[in-house]
């Protein structure tokens, strides 16, 4: 085989890379882009398992038992991938998403030690250019790894969504770093082999800690954000091992999805009208339990309702929006809602979805959900859409949601969220608040839009509440 | 509750006696909540036969019909109307009587001179406030909704054509074209009915701020630019300079000439309305159109209108009636009545009639107490403050992050300079290009998301998660070796997470975008 055909395959697949995110930008041509992306990641791998093994391979042929190794790697590894896949529930994406991103991170790190332990002490290698490539690489894939692994079992809700926040963790965080780089240091100057490679183990330890501390000290609010930016460090960590090997494919790639990760990590932010240094440095909602109980009790009488009423509401209703939110993954509502939705269309009323950017756990969560359902995309509305509409709207269902529809982000200046940018749903003629209880937000916020004379609650499990509304509104068809 | 009830207050309608007034200030619906409220409630006979409700209507309500419009006048502590008194109503009130009616207080200074000197208390209708508590005792915008139609339906019976577009056997009909002038609650009446009429609706206003109403009862909203703003104190309209008023003649006769029909509803608080049709504009419009004018009792938004009168100039019939809301007269009462009746449910607490001065619409509304006067009210200071009392509250400014300061960048920019100069001394060749292909990559996938509907953010991530599990490559290259040791079995793994990684993302994907449909 040509030793340019392996290079040219590289080009191929970075280009169908680009195509696939390119068409990922729009629904229309969304699956397209996935299919691309599929097959770019398979010329990828058959060229480079070819150029190892296949006729005309490099002079000292590696031996076939290792491509036995691979192969097995391979098999079991895309055998469990395809498993999980098929088996996930779109309610339980942000964990899956948060849980594969981990194994980018564990890849990096192996990838980067076994560089390592291939390799001799500094001088006799490429040079310090080439330790600082493998130390970076690991740093970064185990952050990404012990991070993901974090955020993944806050999103499960293993671990509870609170911060964490050690006293000083900001210097914690700096002495971490420090810590590495002084053994980076010193695998960079000693000569002994077995130093160098305990200094990497070490370097991979401090960096595991670290994205345990960072990821922990983040408030379960901004999960959404976490998850994009663990997104961004996977790439990153690829590209690093793309340096490492000297492979231009490796390199592309990651940094492709390392800055697409990092926009939406930013279109995130600015979503909460938060700096993404805030964000990644967490505390947030720390000093909200304490503002919570002192407004809970002075916020004033609620006004509860019942289904037949809700069912009457929106039967006098001309237009509806719904605003779902994480309570409607949780309680798996979102395929009554949409026949609830239905019922309303064919009774000729406006329905439509408002989607906030943060709703749920992971950026885009409720359209995945909505898309499951069986909604139509062309109803389904970004906040920017909807917040002038919704002082026209007669009723707005609530599902589930709390923060994302908070009026104390635009008018209580010490609420942690204020200035977040949330729908207006206030402005409606009726709000119709589907709540557990009156429990805060993930934010830990107290809401005071349950309060207001316009809102009218209705306690339950979202999924109870929900299918009880949909049989009074088939009744009264 | 005292033991010793006051009095029952007694509440008279008489009949109105402008010439041309058939409106009626309570209706007997209106007059049985009255009953309920507690009060004694006296209709002189005839009161609302112009807006027929008969006599028998308002007994059957629960009130006491009278022969004339003395008796009621002599015994009611509470006179309700519609217009303002006027001829010898003054002197006929009781001495320390209450009124609420029409008043007009700023054109009508004798009048209430007058009445002070029947000590009498009074509310004006056309006082209350623009706020949204007080919307239920709106009686201005209720009335002028109703001019707003009628106007609509006078102009639509002297135009002499239809108004909505048909393609018939006989000839293709063309739809009218309406122009309102003022979008204010008159004028968004008119652009409804007339839309509904089935003509296209133009609407011009100087407050940018109305557009979204226009365009939401199907007007087209005309835009004006000029360097000062419409927007005046409360929500109305505030006057303008000459230049100002000459562009906007100038742009209005633009549209006029266009128009099949013109129907002007501009008016300023207080102050004569505003000449914004002039003649030459008239001149200029087809033969046949119809102008009504609804701000002819304030001298006229056209220059051609005659008040109460229907003539025709250069072809075009001008409608300078002021009774359009009294030609609905039925309608009319019945919100009036509405409005009258709100308000008593205000002031009237525990029998007694007792405005309540520190009540921002109560004291706005108050022109005189006992005889005093109290109109006007002082400036409200909350929107004297906020310059554009636009409807929906502007929201709080979100708190502006500080840009970062010209040195931080500087400082940013200098220890760039320093990293390249270190990197361009000692970073290896062979770095070079991989360092090119990773910056022109990143800056390629910086560009390819900006544009990803938020919907798609799930999707989007677990791709780039897929590919990023290009890193199997690496692992490949790496177990590969002479032989199989601990290296080949730790890449090995790393092949394993990594594939489960790209199976997994591209399969999720594929099957998260299948439930994505129109």
């Amino acid at each position: 085989m040509s030793p340019s055909l392996p290079s040219v395959a590289y080009i191929v697949a970075s280009f169908l890379f680009i195509l696939s995110l390119r068409g990922l930008s729009q629904p229309d041509t969304a699956r397209r882009g996935n299919v691309l992306g599929t097959i770019g990641m398979l010329i990828a791998m058959a060229v480079t398992a070819l150029a190892l093994w296949g006729p005309g391979a490099a002079p000292n042929l590696p031996s076939p038992s290792t491509a036995g190794v691979l192969a097995a790697a391979v098999a079991i590894g895309s055998a469990l991938g395809a498993l999980l896949a098929s088996r996930v529930a779109m309610t339980q994406m942000p964990e899956l998403v948060a849980v594969l991103h981990s194994f980018v991170g564990a890849a990096a790190v192996l990838v980067g030690i076994v560089t390592k332990l291939r390799g001799g002490p500094a001088a006799e290698t490429g040079g310090i250019a080439h330790e600082l490539e493998i130390a970076i690489g690991v740093l970064v894939g185990a952050v990404t790894f012990s991070g993901s692994v974090v955020a993944f079992l806050k999103l499960r809700g293993t671990v509870g969504g609170r911060p964490l926040l050690l006293p000083g963790r900001n210097l914690l965080n700096l002495a971490m770093l420090a810590g590495a780089a002084v053994l980076v240091g010193v695998q960079l100057a000693t000569t002994s082999h077995e130093t160098a490679v305990l200094c990497l183990l070490g370097v991979t330890a401090i960096a595991l800690a670290l994205g345990v501390h960072l990821v922990a000290a983040i408030g379960g609010g901004d999960m959404p954000v976490v998850v994009s930016m663990l997104n961004s460090y996977s790439g990153w960590a690829a590209a690093a091992a793309g340096f490492m090997l000297s492979n231009d494919l490796l390199i592309i790639t990651g940094a492709l999805v390392g800055a697409s990760g990092a926009i939406l990590s930013y279109i995130m932010c600015v979503a909460m009208n938060r700096s993404i240094l805030n964000v990644v440095f967490g505390g947030f909602g720390a000093q909200a339990p304490v503002a919570a109980a002192v407004e809970a009790g002075a916020a004033g009488p609620v006004h509860e309702t019942s289904v037949p009423e809700v069912a009457e509401l929106l039967g006098s209703a001309k237009s509806v929006i719904v605003v779902p939110g994480f309570g409607m993954a949780v309680a798996q509502a979102q395929h009554a809602v949409r026949e609830i939705t239905d019922a309303l269309a064919a009774r000729g009323k406006t329905v439509r979805y408002a989607i906030h950017p943060v709703a749920g756990r992971l950026p885009g969560h409720m359209n995945v959900l909505l898309a499951e359902a069986g909604v139509s995309y062309e109803i389904v509305k970004e906040m920017d859409e909807v917040n002038d509409e919704l002082g026209d709207t007669d009723v707005v269902l609530v599902i589930g949601a709390n923060d994302i529809v908070n009026p104390a982000a635009q008018d209580d200046p010490h609420s942690p969220i204020y200035g977040m940018p949330v729908l207006e749903v206030w402005k409606a003629g009726r709000v119709v608040m589907l709540k557990r209880s009156l429990a805060a937000g993930y934010a830990g916020i107290d809401n005071p839009l349950c309060y207001r004379d316009n809102t009218l609650m209705l306690f339950g499990d979202a999924k109870q509440s929900v299918t009880k509304l949909l049989a009074a509104l088939q009744g009264a068809a | 509750m005292s033991e010793e009830k006051p009095p029952k207050l007694r509440a008279g309608i008489p009949k109105e006696i402008h010439p041309g007034e058939r409106r009626v200030a309570i209706v007997p619906r209106m007059a049985a909540k009255l009953v309920k409220l507690g009060f004694d409630v006296l209709v002189e006979s005839g009161a609302g036969t112009e807006a027929a409700f008969t006599d028998h209507a308002y007994v059957e309500a629960g009130a006491r019909i009278v022969e004339g419009a003395s008796a009621v006048w002599r015994e009611a502590d509470l006179i309700l109307k519609v217009r303002e008194p006027e001829g010898s109503e003054p002197e006929q009130l009781k001495e320390g009587a209450r009124l609420i009616s029409f008043l007009w207080p700023a054109q009508n200074k004798e009048l209430i001179e007058r009445l002070a000197r029947r000590r009498a208390t009074v509310l004006a209708m056309d006082a209350v406030p623009r706020i949204t508590r007080a919307q239920k005792l709106d009686a201005l915008s209720a009335m002028a909704n109703i001019g707003g139609y009628r106007a609509v339906i006078e102009a639509a019976s002297l135009y002499g054509r239809a108004l909505g577009g048909q393609i018939t056997a006989a000839g293709t009909v063309r739809p009218a074209n309406v122009f309102v002038i003022g979008a204010g609650v008159a004028g968004l009446a008119a652009i409804g009915c007339a839309k509904s009429l089935g003509a296209i609706v133009r609407a011009f206003d100087t407050r940018e701020a109305v557009r979204e109403q226009v365009e939401s009862l199907g007007g087209e909203f005309i835009t004006f630019h000029f360097d000062e703003r419409g927007e005046g104190e409360g929500g109305y309209a505030k006057q303008m300079s000459e230049a100002y008023l000459a562009a906007e003649q100038e742009l209005i006769a633009g549209h006029a000439k266009d128009a099949d029909i013109v129907i002007t509803t501009a008016l300023i608080p207080g102050k004569p309305a505003p000449k914004l049709l002039t003649s030459g504009a008239v001149v200029s419009m087809r033969t046949g159109s119809v102008v009504v004018d609804l701000a002819a009792e304030q001298g006229g938004n056209c220059a051609l209108t005659e008040r109460d009168r229907t003539v025709e100039r250069y072809g075009v019939t001008i409608i300078g009636a002021t009774d359009l809301t009294s030609r609905v007269a039925r309608q009319a009462s019945e919100l009036y009545a509405g409005t009258v009746v709100n308000l008593l449910e205000e002031v009237v607490r525990d029998g007694a009639f007792a405005p309540d001065l520190d009540d921002e619409i109560h004291r706005a509304m108050i022109v005189l107490q006992e005889g005093k006067v109290m109109w006007p009210p002082p400036k409200p200071e909350v929107r004297a403050a906020a310059p554009l009392p636009v409807k929906p509250p502007a929201p709080p400014p979100v708190p502006e992050k500080p840009a970062p300061s010209i040195w931080a960048r500087r400082a940013g920019l200098a220890a760039l300079a320093v990293a390249l100069a270190l990197l361009g001394a000692f970073a290896p060749a062979s770095l070079i290009p991989h360092l090119t292909v990773f910056l022109l990559a990143c800056v390629v996938g910086w560009h390819l998301v900006w544009n990803v509907t938020p919907a798609l953010h799930t999707p989007l991530m677990s791709v780039t998660n897929a590919i990023s599990g290009i890193i199997v490559i690496g692992g490949m290259l790496l177990t590969a070796g002479p032989r199989v040791d601990l290296g080949t079995w730790l890449a090995a793994a790393a092949v394993l997470v990594a594939s489960i990684n790209i199976a997994g993302g591209f399969l999720v994907t594929q099957r998260m975008l299948k439930m994505f449909r129109r």
